[in-house]
Formats: structure tokens, sequence, C-alpha cells
């Protein structure tokens, strides 16, 4: 199991777009994959459930990460996460 | 017991024409949903049943997405876009199907349940976006549960009718459009509402706000829409219906005649020539340009696209809106007014103004948030590679800020000059006359910019010290106020005298009674809503010049507005017999 503090660097935050981007590369790993704000868990491979998050610029999330390619997830899902979506 | 005829209901105007037909009330209510148990036996043919309906409302979802992004735009479209994502979410219908098969709960309670979930982590929301997010959600929830419970979503209609409802989601219109649609009628709404702005894109008259229009009226009772006042009339009398379909021929052949000066210039019958532009605020009403014979856009509101999206939009969103409304307008000009919104719609952690009017908000949260201001800029500029464009900074005060915008301008066009992004190097750009220091000043502003435009809107608030919203002193706000018009002759000769056109882009640019003034003062662009804009041309085309410098001269000696829109309107009225809207 492996947890990761990251905070969300882009401008628009959390919206649609990054949403359903990470969404698509969570469901690429077998492990599963937990978001954590303010005491609300999310399932990361879920779109409703990242939605609801709403996180915006400058909001800290905790990752959590278990399963067999949780290396892997960790490396893509945060990298991710610091490329600020790929967004500005 | 006989039904009363003629109940006039009293509405806001949101399209125009005139529609005699039979109500359809569109009740939307949420479908009821039961604790329902299932037997055990059964459970595989409930999660057939689901997966059934959530195909079947998928693809009634791209069948929407669809059409809206033909008639609509992409920009709307994204609301549906999200709705079909969370169709595939694999862990919701894994905790959906989980209901059914461990606790024995019906398919349409198991969605209920788990997707309200969501729908109330976002409802309380401090956020507003996500709070409107909910009802995406809620009308996602709804559409897989009817699927379910197999009713029709849309009925067919058997005759044409007019829609009636309280209020109407975007998915609602589009559909609507699709079948034989005479008109909108609804309760809720204002002049920006879904309803409203679809309705025109759409070319279906519509009246909105009507507060109680669907307590009032059952399917099949005959009604009539007038989108010109805004009058919807219940159950009318024969009398009634006679009148109604004058006016409507009326409407309809002044269309007509209109329609033959469209390609006509707003010159006046000794050869003046002015410049009649649109207002707009959607890409979607650009088409308007060139289908009302205009000169181009006068002003184009770039608020909307920050408040439809989750947070202000990107370089490449605006750039991507701006370049389909410069490109629909060409070779017409488009006057891109800079945004133009209260600082706490930019940064939501700003704090609530006593008094916004008089607080943070236009060229001054531009001038505090560079990279915003920065971002649209470049967006502008690149739009103008595509035609003509020219920039409108709002609620300028003084020099200072124009002087401090333009290095801005000069920024952004460098940034695009280091990555080889083409843009008109010689764009215009211009100042809004709203504050009235700006008015006072307007000769040393007009020197700093290419144009002036006054924005009548907020300035006559400004300067009578009247809040339009403030129904107590509402009725203070006066266009012809003997003040206003002075301002407004003073603002045009300053500007003519730094060699600057002047246009103006408040509701009085639009108002039959005070274009004859305006045009004998000079003013050189009127900028309107699209549909006024033949009957303001034909205004001018019946008259000359002269006629209406010797106009705005008595007008200058009168003292109060009485008196001014009394000789204006007996003026107008023989001049131009051959007026409808007033």
């Amino acid at each position: 199991m492996i947890e990761k503090e990251v905070t969300i660097k882009n401008r628009a935050g959390l919206h649609t777009r990054p949403a359903a981007a990470l969404v698509k590369l969570a469901a690429q790993f077998q492990s599963e994959f937990f978001i954590y704000k303010e005491g609300l868990e999310i399932n990361g491979k879920s779109i409703i459930g990242v939605m609801t998050l709403a996180a915006e610029q400058g909001s800290q999330l905790l990752l959590k990460f278990d399963g067999p390619d949780e290396e892997q997830a960790v490396t893509a899902i945060v990298g991710l996460f610091e490329r600020g979506f790929d967004e500005v | 017991m006989e039904r009363k005829q003629d109940i006039i209901l009293h509405g806001i105007p949101a399209s125009p024409g005139i529609i005699i037909g039979n109500a359809y009330v569109f009740a939307k209510q949420a479908p009821r949903v039961e604790d329902k148990s299932i037997a055990a036996a059964d459970v595989q043919q409930e999660l057939d049943r689901l997966q059934h309906a959530v195909g079947r409302s998928e693809k009634e979802l791209q069948k929407v997405l669809q059409l809206t992004e033909q008639k609509v735009g992409s920009q709307k479209a994204k609301i549906f876009e999200a709705q079909i994502m969370i169709l595939s979410d694999v862990v919701l219908f894994g905790s959906i199907r989980k209901r059914i098969q461990q606790e024995l709960k019906s398919a349409e309670y198991a969605v209920h349940r788990e997707i309200s979930k969501y729908q109330q982590v976002m409802m309380n929301s401090s956020d507003e976006y996500m709070r409107e997010r909910a009802h995406d959600v809620e009308d996602v929830k709804n559409r897989i549960i009817r699927n379910i419970q197999q009713e029709k979503l849309i009925s067919r209609f058997d005759t044409s009718s007019i829609v009636v409802s309280e209020i109407l989601t975007p998915a609602d219109t589009i559909l609507f459009s699709r079948n034989e649609v005479l008109a909108y009628a609804t309760d809720m709404g204002g002049i920006t509402s879904h309803a409203a702005l679809l309705s025109r894109s759409l070319n279906i008259p519509s009246v909105v706000g009507l507060k109680e229009i669907t307590k009032l009226v059952q399917t099949g009772d005959l009604i009539v829409v007038d989108g010109y006042t805004g009058n919807v009339v219940i159950n009318p009398s024969e009398e009634m219906i006679a009148r109604c379909n004058e006016r409507k021929q009326e409407h309809e052949q002044f269309d007509t005649r209109l329609k033959d000066i469209r390609h006509l210039n707003a010159q006046t019958q000794d050869g003046k020539i002015v410049n009649l532009t649109c207002n707009i605020e959607f890409s979607e009403e650009a088409l308007n340009v060139h289908a009302q014979g205009s000169n181009g856009i006068g002003l184009y509101r770039t608020e909307g696209l920050f408040l439809r999206t989750e947070n202000y939009p990107s370089e490449e969103e605006q750039f991507a809106e701006y370049k389909l409304v410069v490109e629909k307008a060409t070779p017409h000009k488009v006057v891109m007014r800079a945004l133009d919104i209260g600082g706490d719609k930019v940064v939501s952690s700003s704090a609530n103004e006593e008094n916004p009017f008089l607080g943070w908000r236009g060229i001054r949260v531009l001038l505090d948030m560079p990279e915003v201001f920065l971002t649209q800029l470049r967006a502008m500029l690149r739009a103008s590679a595509f035609g003509p464009v020219w920039i409108m900074l709002p609620m300028i005060s003084g020099v200072k800020e124009i002087r401090r915008a333009k290095e801005y301008l000069e920024t952004a066009k460098q940034e695009l000059r280091n990555k080889n992004v083409p843009f008109d190097e010689n764009i215009k750009i211009g100042a809004m006359i709203e504050v009235p220091s700006a008015a006072v000043i307007a000769g040393e502003i007009a020197q700093e910019v290419d144009f002036l435009s006054i924005g009548t809107n907020d300035l006559i608030q400004y300067l009578l010290a009247v809040d339009r919203g403030n129904e107590v002193v509402s009725s203070l706000y006066q266009e012809f106020h003997p003040a206003v018009i002075k301002t407004i002759r003073y603002i045009i000769i300053e500007a003519h005298r730094a060699g600057k056109p002047v246009s103006m882009c408040g509701e009085m640019a639009g108002d039959p009674i005070a274009i004859l003034l305006l045009l004998g003062l000079g003013l050189d662009e009127f900028s309107m809503i699209p549909y006024i804009l033949p009957e303001v041309k034909k205004i001018i085309r019946s008259v000359s010049f002269a006629e209406a410098e010797e106009i705005a001269h008595k007008v200058m000696e009168m003292k109060t507005e009485d008196d001014i829109k009394d000789f204006l309107r007996v003026n107008l009225h023989s001049m131009v017999p051959e007026l409808l809207l007033e």
C-alpha cells in the first residue's frame, strides 16, 4: 500500500476534463486507487466520484494505492497531478 | 361553468413572434421511486432492466449531444458529455448492481440511492458551479430511472403545440425542437435563461418569467404567445384572436419589407450614413450580423463564457469561441468587450462587497489579475487574424487605466510574436464611457484610444444615482433626463474633436424614440439587440440628418424628461408613420 500527498496545480482545478483523464488513467492499473479530501473518500476510478471532489487549484489530496502494480500506478498518476493535468 | 376569456399574463419577451395555438403543459416530475424489494429469483431480470435502461439513456444523450453541437455549439454540449461519462462509471454501477444482487433492491431504487449520494455532496458544496452540477447529476439519474420504468420521455405531439413549462433545461429544449414546437412559455427564467437563449437560436417565439402559467393552463387550452410584448393570453376571445392575427400579419409584412432594406445602408435622406451593429453575448447569436444586414458586432459581451464554465476558460477555449464569432461576422468588425464582471466571479474567495456596483469590477479586476487579462488579450489577438476585431475596455474611469491596459496589450502582442502566432498588429482599442468621470474627461480619453462607446445602462445609473434593480427607485432611471442627454452630447463633441468615432451600446441605442435624437447629436454607431436593427434602419432612412439635428437642438432646451419624451414620440410618429415597435 502506498500513500502520496498531491497538490492541484492547474488553475482550473479538477474539473471535468482532468477528472476524465485521471479516471481513464487509473483504469489501466489493477491496483485500487482512492482519493481523500477533507474526510471524503472517493474511489479514483469513478468519474462521478472524482467530479464530486471539486478540487480547486491549491487543494491538497491524499492518494492511496493498493495492489500488484501500485508502483507503476503511483508514478503515472502522481505524474499526472504534478504536470497539472497538462493544463496551465 | 364558463371559463373566463382573455386572461392576460405578463412575462419577459424572450424571442420574437406571435403564435396562437394549443398548449402542451410539460410537467417534469421526478419519477417516483419506492423502496421495493425484489425476489432473489428476479435478480437477473432486474440487472437486465438496468442494462437496457442505461443503453437507452446513452442513446438519448448521444442524440441530445449531437443536436446541441449542431444547433447550438460545443460549449453547451459539454454538460451532456459529462452525463454520458457517468453512464460508463464502472464503480458507480458496480455499487448499484451490488445493491440489486445483495440487498435485493429494485433497479430504480438502487440507482436512486447510489446517485443521490453524490448529488447530495454536490448540493452541499459552497461552490455555486458544483451545486449546478448536482442538477446535471440528478438529470442523468432521473433519465435512467425513467428508462427503467419505461416511460416515454418526450411525448409525441398530435398537433403542433406551444410548450408550457415551469422551467426548461437545455436537454428539453433541444429535444423539443425535433418536434413541432410553435412557441415556449415558461414560469421561470430571464432573458438569458437557457429557454430564452435556445429559443432565440432556434427562431421559436418564447416568453419567460410568467411566474404561474403552469398553474393556469392545461394541455389543450388555446393560448396566444406574443414574443414581442411578453404577453400571453389564455383562452382568447374571437376578437382577441382576430386582433392577434392582425398584429401577426403586420409584423410579418413589416419583416418582409424590412428584409428589402436589409442590404441597404443606414443612410438618411440627405446622405449621412451611420453604423448599425449588434449586441451579442453568445457565439450562436453571431449569425445575426449578416441576417439582419448590420455593420457588425458593436458589443460582444465575453462574460458569458466565464460564467458558464467551471473555472475561467483557458486561452484555447476563449480563442475557439472568439474565432467562431469573428468568422461569422467577417468582413464586418467584432467589438469585443474585455471581461466585465465583479471580482467575486473570478476569485471565489474575495469578500462580499457592500456596494459591488462601486467596487471591484470591470477594468479594475483585469488590471489586478494580469494572468486573466493577458490570457483574454491573447485569445482576442489570435482571433483578430481571422477578421476585424476591436478591443473594448470596460468601466474606464481615467487615463491611467487605459495606459496600463495598453501596456498589457503590448505584452500580449509580444508573447504572440515570440511564438510566431499571427494577429492583427493594428488591432483597435477603445473605452466604454459609463463611469461619469470618464464622461467628464471624454476628450482626454478619446486621445488615448481609437474609439469610444457609450454604455448608457450603467452611465445613467451612475449619473442619476439610481439602481435599476431597486424597485423602489427604478422608475427614476430616465434615458431622457436632460443631464443624460447633455452628457451624451458632450461625449460625442469631445470625441469628434479628438477625431475619434463614438458608438452607443446601451439599451438607449435600440430605443426607437431615442434614435432621432441620437442621430441629431452626431452619434456614429448604434449597437443593439439584433432583431431591432431593421426597424432602426427604417427610422434612419426615413428622415434627413438636418431634421434630426433640429430635433436635437430643440431637445437641448427642454427641462424635463416628460417634455423630451413626448416631443420625441410625436416627431417619431409623424416622420415615420409605419412603425410597429415602441
